[in-house]
């Protein structure tokens, strides 16, 4: 079984899932630790150098969470937390998960927050190089699949995980005629939408998966056939989905789109009357995974509570709450899922993979050329 | 009551108003008389405190004006076209200055109707001035500034833009209030007949200086120059050499009773000087202009300048005809050339 | 000789300190609000240790793809410019001097579109012309199957038409302002004296009108020069304007001297536009004879004239209301036929709703939000009109440019750069939820400066003075005679500055709380989820903002009776 070494993105929205089973068995043996701490009740100083706390544990302290604009969580669970810790949240939203991160990184040392969430294994390099984030290594970390730890000193930590993946149109496209792996989507050029890797969080993902999958010597020749074949670039997710893409609400044309592997139990959650089977269908082996992380902020003056933001992030409380409010799969093994996850959710067993120092280095370049090839 | 002394407004560059006297007694009409441009507007407007002074100085009831606030100094003054608040209805434009200077709000409307009473404008204090016409809404200018029955009434071309009809009747109108009210008036104007007909004294304003003060009559008969004969209307004038008290021009000599006078000359023909008759000067009818009740024919004279003169009755002659002109020298009067 | 100018400035003199005074108000808050921080951002780009280093500046305007951004930006803008004047003039002509039952209500409704959110309109167009646009339905339905079928969607055409729907509303209210104002009688001295009506149009009404014309064109260039969102969602990735650029190498890249280097290219376009209308709006109409509206406009003579009003009324039809009627359609749309059961639901914080709050919610916030907005945009931008309108310095006029800025810097530039200028105490605004309605005023302000100056400024001076003559004191002539006068402005002001506020989007998605989202950034969201759900209820949010602008703006049209505005 693989491992999840690297990871992904970003988006905005949704996207899917998948992996609880892939997570439950490969964690299956210890969901121990979970259950052990109630969140918020103490942080363990690890490697943390500057941990004390400069509040007064008296005072009514005001946590601030940054975040990208698709961050979502439940009203009750946020007031739960805050009637427990004492602690009042304050979540500021600042675009989308790359212009949230620019935005940290500018801010660096005098940030807008105490705890970042939202960036992503796509992003992650960045942030971790402009050294935004002190360490911290939660007690509930225990209960989280090891292998979306991607950051040894803990500097981030995760909290939900999702696919990026090819949706089909099943009205258009019948299950047994879709393409089974990104070489045979070729021909299904001028039926595809894929979003601008250099704006949009999904299409990065989609990109960084032709080059894992195809190499560097062969990503690019893979999206000039695409070229050639008439690809549809979207600049955002959501011309792509609502304006070009036939399936579900979408009101365009094409079968064929880069989504998230969540996109279907969507389409059902969000209809009405709910239908028993998804409109849209999942391309496994296109998936690409993306892990979000939240992190404390250099610069914080709120350390300890910053430290019992995250583990509640981690609590099952916040991680039952993900699945239908991010439209992601929670970090935590163990997690009671929705029905409408369990039934219409796919559970993409091989996702693609890219480390994300490897993504770090090139994804400029990667994009760059991508534009060249694609929009010139 | 109101003394302005050398008084000197600059904009810039250009001279508005250049050391101007200017006194007016009171209970007094006086009327500053000029051209557009000749800053007598301007005189008005400094005299009101919206102008501010290069020099001299403006003196009310013996108080020094310098640096007193327009609302602080208790004037009345109605503006060209006047300037009326179209957001107020008619009362409440002529309540405007009484609330102003703090009359008891019982008090408004009584002196507002009998303003408005007085002006000929009985019952309109609801209208909405856009719907008055011309005529009515200068009224409610004039009702406006005197209600507060300021110590000195100041109108800027009160009259302006009205026909000549209605101008006429309010020249007298205004006449019989300024008298009743017993108000001291400042009136400036570019109409000769408005300022002859009203006031006691005029004073005239050419390019910012004072050209000449005096009464109407005064004005009209012995003009201190050319410009001034001109600009009251007087069209006969004729050039002339002045030596020894005796003014030589082509229509014969005329007294010179003018120290200031001499050598290059005009001389001014009242229109009493002059009469069409069996002989004198030869000319022939080049125009006629018929003026009501009399005829004014204008004739060019063999030797020269060409004269307007007035016939009464009937038989006057027609454009072509050869007519002589009498001369009475008397009825003349001598100016600088110019 | 006119002595009118020099005295006004022998007035202003003596009342420079008060004026200094209320200048602060405007300056200060332009200043912290917007010229710091964009001048951080900018100098964090091109000094990055500290020196100036104006080379980003020059790669940027040697390289060939860059420079090809440049010259769409300029293309399109002009283009959408030409096509907004061509088919906004006739309409202007038809409010103007056309007396139709529903002239009023037709004002108002081209001006909805002027305020509404991009992200909504660019959903609209999304529908409209997209491949399942309901007019290819219509095709099929009337053609047959063969059809022509109509896709605009990622071409420069959506991008144009979306630009002509925005700004309809400048050409017919700035020119139609002034058309409705013209002196018909001088058409009708060029008539007796031979012209035909093609000349008199051309040598008479045209000259006049120039004015408002130009001053017209250059908001319309200046709009959409600088347009984001349309390009961004219409016109797909291979259409990029320097606005989008800027926003791609600065949120995306974090490529600051890059950023910054276009930036400043930008900048010197606008400034360009912005002298351009400055020195027009100078000229403007106050030297010109005006009359009151009320008695220009005629009813429709004859078959022409109806026909030339008909043909208005089915460019609006189609220009302006399909795309809205689109939006309403689609709000309407049940899995079976047509209700109200997506706006039924808004009550609701569904439980998996990518909002924090209820739809109505934010519907609340927009309003409270937009109130405050309103509040400060009517105080600064009414006290820099005042400075503006009663000062003639060059130093005015500075503050009248200065103010008009905010239109022409693009939304990330400003939200970037109040991240690193308003990061420390007392001027820590970025956690602050004041900031929402702060950065929606500097977007407002310069409209409310627009609405006011005209109006003060034809307040006659004389009125002042009679006050003043009649014992007021310089309050009181303000209290008695300008804000009487004034006050509808005021209104009108407010209403627009309200609209605005409440469809502001571009620098709101940057400091919105994510719990307290305004109606703009609630539907921005609901479209970033899949799901008929959330596609509807976007729309039926939509068609809330839609009709709630549309509220104001016809509000606002009921008052501004006989004033003459620039909007």
């Amino acid at each position: 079984m693989h491992l999840l070494h690297t990871p992904v993105r970003s988006p905005k929205r949704l996207v899917a899932v998948v992996a609880m089973t892939l997570l439950a068995t490969a964690c299956g043996g210890e969901p121990t630790g979970t259950d052990a701490s109630p969140s918020g009740s103490t942080p363990a100083p690890t490697g943390t150098t500057a941990a004390e706390p400069t509040a007064t544990p008296t005072e009514a302290v005001t946590v601030t969470v940054v975040t990208h604009d698709s961050f979502n969580i439940s009203e009750e669970v946020i007031d739960a937390f805050e009637a427990e810790s004492g602690i009042t949240l304050e979540l500021l939203a600042s675009g989308d998960a790359g212009s949230m991160v620019n935005q940290a990184i500018l801010t660096a040392g005098n940030p807008q927050g105490d705890v970042l969430f939202g960036v992503d294994n796509t992003f992650l390099s960045r942030a971790l190089d402009a050294e935004l984030f002190l360490p911290y290594e939660s007690p509930e970390l225990g209960a989280v699949d090891p292998e979306l730890v991607l950051d040894d000193e803990h500097r981030v930590t995760p909290i939900d995980v999702g696919d990026v993946c090819l949706n089909y149109d099943r009205e258009v496209l019948a299950d047994d005629e879709v393409p089974t792996s990104l070489e045979e989507l070729v021909p299904f050029a001028d039926q595809l939408v894929v979003e601008n890797p250099a704006t949009s969080s999904p299409g990065l993902a989609f990109l960084l998966a032709t080059v894992e999958t195809f190499g560097e010597d062969g990503y690019l020749d893979f999206w000039q056939q695409l070229a050639d074949g008439g690809v549809t670039v979207a600049d955002g997710w959501e011309d792509a989905y609502y304006g070009q893409f036939s399936g579900g609400a979408g009101e365009g044309d094409n079968p064929l789109v880069v989504s998230y592997a969540s996109s279907p139990p969507a389409e059902v959650y969000f209809a009405d009357p709910r239908p028993d089977e998804a409109p849209t269908g999942v391309i496994e082996a296109s998936c690409f995974r993306q892990i979000e992380f939240a992190g404390i902020l250099q610069g914080t003056e709120y350390e300890a509570e910053a430290q019992q933001v995250i583990d509640w992030m981690l609590s099952p409380s916040f991680q039952e709450d993900i699945p239908l409010n991010m439209f992601v799969f929670p970090a935590r093994t163990g997690v009671t899922l929705p029905d409408v996850f369990v039934e219409h959710a796919t559970l993409p067993s091989d996702p693609i993979e890219l480390d994300f120092r490897q993504i770090g280095e090139h994804r400029e370049e990667w994009v760059e050329a991508w534009t060249s090839t694609v929009l010139r | 009551m109101l003394s302005v002394r050398d008084l000197t407004v600059r904009f810039g560059d250009t001279v508005a108003v250049a050391d101007v006297d200017l006194d007016v007694g009171a209970g007094e009409v006086v009327c500053v008389l000029g051209p557009s441009g000749c800053g007598k507007s301007t005189l008005l407007r400094t005299i009101a405190g919206l102008e501010r002074p290069a020099a001299g100085e403006v003196v009310l009831d013996g108080r020094d004006l310098a640096g007193v606030r327009p609302d602080q100094r208790g004037l009345g003054m109605m503006f060209q076209d006047g300037a009326l608040f179209p957001h107020r209805d008619v009362a409440g434009n002529v309540a405007f200055g009484l609330r102003m200077r703090g009359w008891p709000r019982a008090d408004l409307g009584r002196r507002v109707a009998e303003v408005l009473e007085l002006v000929g404008l009985p019952g309109l204090g609801d209208r909405n001035v856009a719907t008055l016409s011309g005529g009515e809404q200068q009224r409610v200018a004039l009702a406006r500034a005197i209600a507060p029955e300021p110590r000195l009434l100041m109108l800027d071309e009160p009259l302006g833009s009205l026909d000549r009809g209605l101008r006429d009747r309010l020249i007298g109108e205004l006449r019989e209030l300024f008298a009743r009210l017993g108000s001291t008036v400042l009136y400036v104007t570019h109409d000769q007949d408005e300022a002859l007909a009203l006031a006691d004294r005029v004073v005239v304003m050419r390019a910012g200086e004072v050209v000449q003060v005096a009464a109407p009559d005064l004005l009209w008969r012995r003009p201190a120059t050319a410009f001034v004969a001109r600009f009251l209307g007087q069209r006969n004038l004729v050039a002339a050499h002045v030596r020894d008290g005796r003014a030589t021009t082509v229509l014969g000599d005329v007294p010179s009773t003018r120290d200031d006078v001499a050598g290059a000359a005009e001389v001014l023909f009242l229109p009493d000087a002059l009469r069409l008759a069996g002989d004198g000067h030869a000319g022939r009818v080049v125009s006629r202009r018929f003026a009501g009740d009399h005829v004014v024919v204008t004739v060019e004279l063999d030797d020269g300048p060409t004269l307007d003169v007035a016939c009464w009755g009937g038989g006057a002659p027609v454009v072509g005809e050869d007519v002589h002109l009498a001369v009475d020298p008397t009825a003349t009067w001598v100016v600088p050339a110019g | 000789m006119d002595l009118d100018g020099a005295a006004l400035t022998v007035t202003a003199g003596r009342r420079s300190s008060a004026t200094l005074l209320l200048a602060a108000l405007p300056i200060t808050f332009i200043g912290v609000l917007f010229l710091y921080p964009v001048a951080t951002i900018v100098w964090t780009g091109l000094a990055p240790d500290g020196r100036l280093d104006l080379s980003p500046v020059l790669r940027v305007v040697s390289d060939p793809a860059i420079l090809r951004v440049v010259w769409f930006t300029v293309w399109q803008a002009t283009v959408s410019t030409v096509l907004t004047l061509l088919l906004g003039l006739p309409a202007a002509y038809v409010v103007a001097r056309l007396d139709f039952p529903g002239r009023k209500l037709l004002r108002a409704a081209v001006t909805v579109p002027f305020v509404l959110p991009t992200v909504v309109v660019a959903s609209a167009f999304l529908s409209l012309l997209g491949p399942r646009s309901p007019l290819n339905d219509l095709a099929v339905r009337i053609a047959g199957e063969g059809a022509p079928q109509l896709s605009l969607h990622h071409t420069v055409w959506a991008i144009l038409l979306a630009h002509v729907f925005f700004n309809y509303a400048v050409v017919v209210r700035t020119v139609g302002g002034l058309w409705a104002h013209l002196d018909p009688r001088t058409e009708e001295a060029a008539q007796v004296l031979g012209a035909g009506r093609v000349r008199t149009f051309l040598e008479v009404t045209l000259p006049a009108l120039r004015p408002a014309i130009s001053a017209a064109a250059a908001i319309v260039f200046l709009f959409t020069f600088t347009s984001f969102g349309v390009v961004l969602i219409l016109g797909g990735p291979r259409l990029a304007t320097i606005e989008v650029e800027i926003h791609r190498f600065t949120a995306q890249l974090l490529d600051l001297p890059t950023a910054s280097a276009l930036a400043l290219v930008q900048l010197l376009f606008v400034v360009g536009a912005l002298v351009v209308y400055g020195r027009l709006q100078r000229r403007g109409p106050s030297r010109q004879r005006l009359r009151s509206a009320a008695d220009v406009a005629r009813p429709p003579r004859g078959a022409r004239q109806r026909a030339f009003l008909a043909a208005n009324l089915i460019v609006m039809l189609v220009l302006l209301a399909l795309p809205l009627a689109v939006l309403v359609e689609r709000s309407l749309a049940t899995g079976s036929g047509y209700g109200l059961d997506l706006y039924r639901t808004l009550g609701e914080s569904r439980r998996a709703s990518i909002l924090a709050v209820s739809p109505w919610e934010a519907v609340r916030n927009s309003v409270v939000f937009g109130t405050v907005a309103t509040v400060v945009a009517v105080t600064v931008g009414g006290a820099a009109a005042w400075v503006v309108t009663r000062s003639r310095g060059v130093a005015a006029r500075l503050l009248d440019g200065v103010l008009m800025l905010p239109l022409g810097i693009s939304a990330v530039t400003v939200g970037f750069g109040f991240l690193i200028s308003l990061d420390r105490p007392p001027l820590d605004l970025r956690a602050s939820p004041l900031l929402v309605p702060l950065a929606q005023a500097v977007v407002a302000t310069p409209f409310v400066v627009r609405i006011l100056v005209p109006v003060l400024g034809a307040v006659d001076e004389r009125l002042r003075e009679a006050a003043a003559v009649m014992g007021a004191r310089p309050r009181q002539v303000w209290r008695e005679i300008d804000l009487p006068i004034v006050g509808r402005a005021l209104l009108v002001a407010a209403g627009f500055a309200f609209a605005i506020s409440v469809g502001e989007f571009g620098a709101t998605v940057f400091i919105a709380r994510a719990n307290l989202p305004t109606l703009p950034i609630a539907i921005f969201r609901l479209l970033g989820q899949p799901g008929a759900v959330n596609f509807g209820q976007a729309m039926a949010m939509s068609t809330i903002l839609m009709v709630l602008t549309a509220t104001v703006i016809t509000a606002i049209e009921r008052v501004r009776v006989g004033t003459v505005g620039e909007f």
